[in-house]
């Protein structure tokens, strides 16, 4: 159907509608009056809507007659639609086109009753209905039953699968599926990484190889060796994997340290080390008969502060280290002793440190070895084996009824005889003991062995032993012996005729300004004696390199050279204008020797250049009594110890080293040379002596 | 066992010594035992110069599997380093100085 579009329309109702905000309606129409209520006859009351855009008309306009006419077109429907024409291979245009729209549409829902579908449906509600009449007639029979018999109406009944039906109380309790969930702590990772080097596996390799040769070890050894291997194995293994140590106590941590600590003072103490090995003084070469000290480190320490350095001793192995020995050299006031050993590398602090309960008063190393000799100013001799620091290895003292008076001066060339750690014995034929009190007995040690109780002791010098009473109240019949010299057994002419008396002998210094030489040989007598001093003679030294010459000083001021066979005067006298407390032969030149005094000041000779002026006179401590020295074997220092428990390094300029030059094709060797100087100086001396020349050409022919 | 009071003494010395800063036991790990230093500082000289003294240790045995690092020492314009390192299987620790030169001389 076309609809042509009606400009109105018309809605029949009941109520009256008036859309809110109408313009009012035009004034022709006037309703007509609302019927009464309950008023059922009433004539529908008629109302015309006006929509608001409708055109208004005129008069004219709406009298107008419009033709409206229907036709069977559809006005919107295309009509030039092209199809491509298959048997014509051509476009064209489509003489028919679709008339029909359809506005609306709707199915429906009633059935004729005489039609299939219809007849159908009415059998299936007649089914259903008559089911449902069953059912219900059932309950109502169950429903009666129940209030017979108090029974409860089984109504699951119909839903009961027939074929495969189980009881609840039958069934097997079938658990529900259910999804747990927790977190936990993430598990502990580490990260590991390790690279293999050469030296790694060279490592285990080495571990292996001693874990096979202990198995091997293991299997030659039988019964209960084994079983004692095992336990030691056994400890082993839990050495193996015991925790780490604590470093702390670590001995290895110990010498770590040590060694820290030598760098540390290396670093503190760097412009001295330069010094040391580099320096020297340019002004020598200008002033060829002077030389000058250059101090390098001092040596102290709280302990010692009190002290007197009493002996210096330098280790014949190690050229760095050096054992000083403190005490006192007033006999009435003695208290404790000390001895230190520096090393030059820790000025610093000592190396080792040893207390005694009394004063030390000498010192010495065992040639080679690590052991040193302390004596006591009661009289002990101990031997300290500086590896390990505890106590002595062996501790001596006089056999006999010897009190505090006793002291030792002097040791000389001990030697030792070693099996494995601890010595054999002693073999000292130079060890003496020597006695401050009236008799001034000297004793010397046979063949010694240390951990037997019983040694012997030999008297050299014979003495009343009704002398040895009181020291202290003027008894002093014999020589109270202050030091010992030895000549020294090596050398190119320590090997004359009478070798054998030279080994034997000894020259002793005495409180009384004398010195004789001993034999021990002959202990009943001195074989000769010299009056060398008015006052204690508190050093006797030999030559280094010139066996035949020693140097003794004394408390006079005065430095005396002696020729041995000569003992009624000596060679060269040195007046130092003050107590000189200790002398020391150069040992790389016959002829140079250095003495301290109490003054302060260390002098240094060079008898082939000056006899009569020191070469280097300088004072290198204040308000201090110098007591000892020392001259290093190796380097050009030298070592000085005062009152005040100080020691001081001081090196030597060139000129106080001076050394004659070997020429290319000259047979003599450096010794022989130094020897022909020092024969130099003593023949010139002796010339200006017509008496001494007397004596050397009687000595001489007596000799011959 | 070592003479631990021994070792004390010697590490007392040690800081007495002129110009020298502090010094640091640590142990293999890199953590320090024993140290003068304050926290800070201690944390990251024993971290720093453990792994540097590894490495060098490293250079001396790969060119000789015999061989061992026995000392270290660095020299920096302000300061010098030692290191003491001990690399025993049961016993390795490092001991660290360190020493201002300009202050000891």
């Amino acid at each position: 159907m076309v609809s042509p579009g009606g400009k109105m329309r018309e809605k029949k109702g009941t109520k009256t509608r008036k859309p809110k905000g109408e313009p009012e309606l035009p004034q022709e129409y006037v309703p007509p009056p609302l019927p009464l209520p309950g008023d059922d006859f009433a004539m529908p009351v008629r109302e015309v809507v006006k929509p608001d855009n409708q055109l208004q008309l005129s008069e004219a306009e709406l009298n107008d007659e419009v033709a409206k006419m229907l036709t069977a077109n559809n006005p919107t429907a295309p009509r030039n639609v092209a199809r491509y024409n298959v048997k014509e291979r051509a476009y064209k245009f489509e003489p028919m086109v679709e008339q029909t729209i359809t506005h609306y549409a709707a199915d429906g829902w009633l059935l004729h009753r005489g039609a299939d579908e219809a007849r159908r449906q009415i059998d299936m509600d007649k089914m259903e209905q008559e089911a449902a009449s069953k059912h219900q007639s059932d309950a109502d029979r169950s429903l009666d039953r129940r209030d017979d018999g108090d029974e409860a109406p089984d109504d699951s009944r119909q839903l009961r699968n027939q074929f495969n039906f189980s009881d609840r109380a039958a069934q097997t309790i079938n658990y529900p599926l259910k999804d747990r969930e927790t977190f936990t702590e993430p598990p502990p990772t580490r990260t590991i990484q390790g690279s293999c080097t050469q030296w790694g596996i060279y490592d285990e390799y080495i571990k292996d190889l001693e874990r096979q040769r202990v198995e091997e070890q293991l299997k030659s050894k039988g019964g209960r060796a084994k079983t004692q291997e095992r336990q030691g194995q056994k400890h082993q293994e839990e050495g193996g994997q015991r925790k780490p140590d604590n470093p702390m106590q670590n001995p290895l941590l110990g010498q770590a340290a040590h060694i820290l600590d030598r760098m540390a003072n290396q670093n503190m103490f760097e412009e001295i080390a330069m010094d040391f090995k580099y320096w020297e003084d340019a002004s020598d070469a200008v002033r060829p008969k002077e030389g000058s000290l250059l101090p390098l480190w001092k040596f102290g320490s709280d302990k010692a502060r009190r002290r007197q350095v009493t002996s210096l001793c330098w280790n014949p192995l190690y050229n760095d280290m050096f054992a000083v020995g403190y005490g006192s050299y007033d006999f009435l006031k003695q208290a404790s002793g000390l001895v230190n050993i520096y090393s030059l590398k820790n000025p610093s602090h000592p190396e080792f440190a040893y207390s005694t309960e009394s004063g030390v008063m000498c010192l010495h190393f065992h040639p080679g070895t690590l052991l040193l000799d302390q004596a006591c100013c009661r009289g002990d001799l101990c031997t300290h084996c500086l590896r390990k620091s505890t106590p002595p290895l062996g501790m001596f003292g006089p056999h006999c009824k010897m009190d505090q008076a006793h002291c030792l001066w002097a040791l000389w060339g001990t030697h030792c005889l070693w099996k494995s750690t601890l010595p054999l014995g002693i073999f000292g034929p130079h060890c003496l003991w020597t006695r401050r009190s009236a008799a001034g007995a000297l004793w010397g040690t046979p063949p010694l062995r240390i951990f037997e109780p019983d040694y012997l002791w030999t008297r050299l010098t014979a003495h009343a032993a009704s002398k040895e009473r009181n020291v202290w109240s003027g008894y002093t019949a014999g020589p109270s012996i202050t030091q010992l010299g030895c000549r020294p057994v090596q050398g190119p002419n320590a090997g004359c005729r009478n070798s054998g008396t030279i080994k034997q002998a000894f020259w002793v210094g005495t409180e009384e300004g004398s010195i004789h030489k001993c034999s021990k040989a002959y202990s009943s007598q001195y074989l000769s004696s010299y009056q060398a001093h008015s006052l204690a003679v508190y050093s006797v030294k030999w030559n280094c390199i010139h066996h035949k010459t020693f140097l003794s000083a004394s408390a006079d001021w005065l430095v005396k050279l002696w020729d041995a066979n000569q003992p009624r005067k000596p060679i060269l006298t040195f007046d130092f204008k003050d107590a000189v407390g200790d002398i020391a032969w150069a040992p790389y030149s016959a002829t140079v020797f250095a003495a301290v005094t109490d003054d302060g000041k260390v002098h240094v000779y060079d008898l082939y250049e000056d006899k009569l002026m020191p070469m280097c006179a300088q004072k290198v401590v204040k308000k201090a009594k110098l007591t000892k020295i020392v001259f290093n074997p190796k380097w050009p220092i030298i070592l000085v110890g005062d009152d005040k428990g100080v020691v001081t390094s001081l090196k030597l300029s060139p000129n106080l080293r001076k050394q004659p030059k070997i020429q290319p094709g000259q047979k003599e060797t450096l010794e022989q040379l130094e020897w022909a100087k020092l024969d130099h100086v003593i023949d010139v001396a002796c010339r200006s002596d017509p008496e001494a020349m007397k004596e050397q050409a009687a000595a001489a022919a007596k000799a011959s | 066992m070592g003479d631990t009071a021994a070792i004390d003494e010697t590490f007392k010395r040690l800081q007495s010594h002129k110009g020298v800063l502090g010094v640091i036991v640590a142990n293999a790990d890199g953590i320090a035992i024993r140290t003068t230093f304050d926290n800070e500082l201690t944390v990251q000289y024993a971290a720093l110069v453990t792994h540097f003294t590894v490495k060098s240790r490293s250079v001396v045995r790969k060119l000789d599997p015999e061989n061992e690092l026995k000392f270290l020492r660095i020299r920096s314009k302000k300061h010098e380093i030692m290191i003491a390192p001990e690399f025993e299987r049961n016993c390795e620790y490092y001991l660290i100085l360190v020493q201002d030169q300009a202050m000891g001389v």
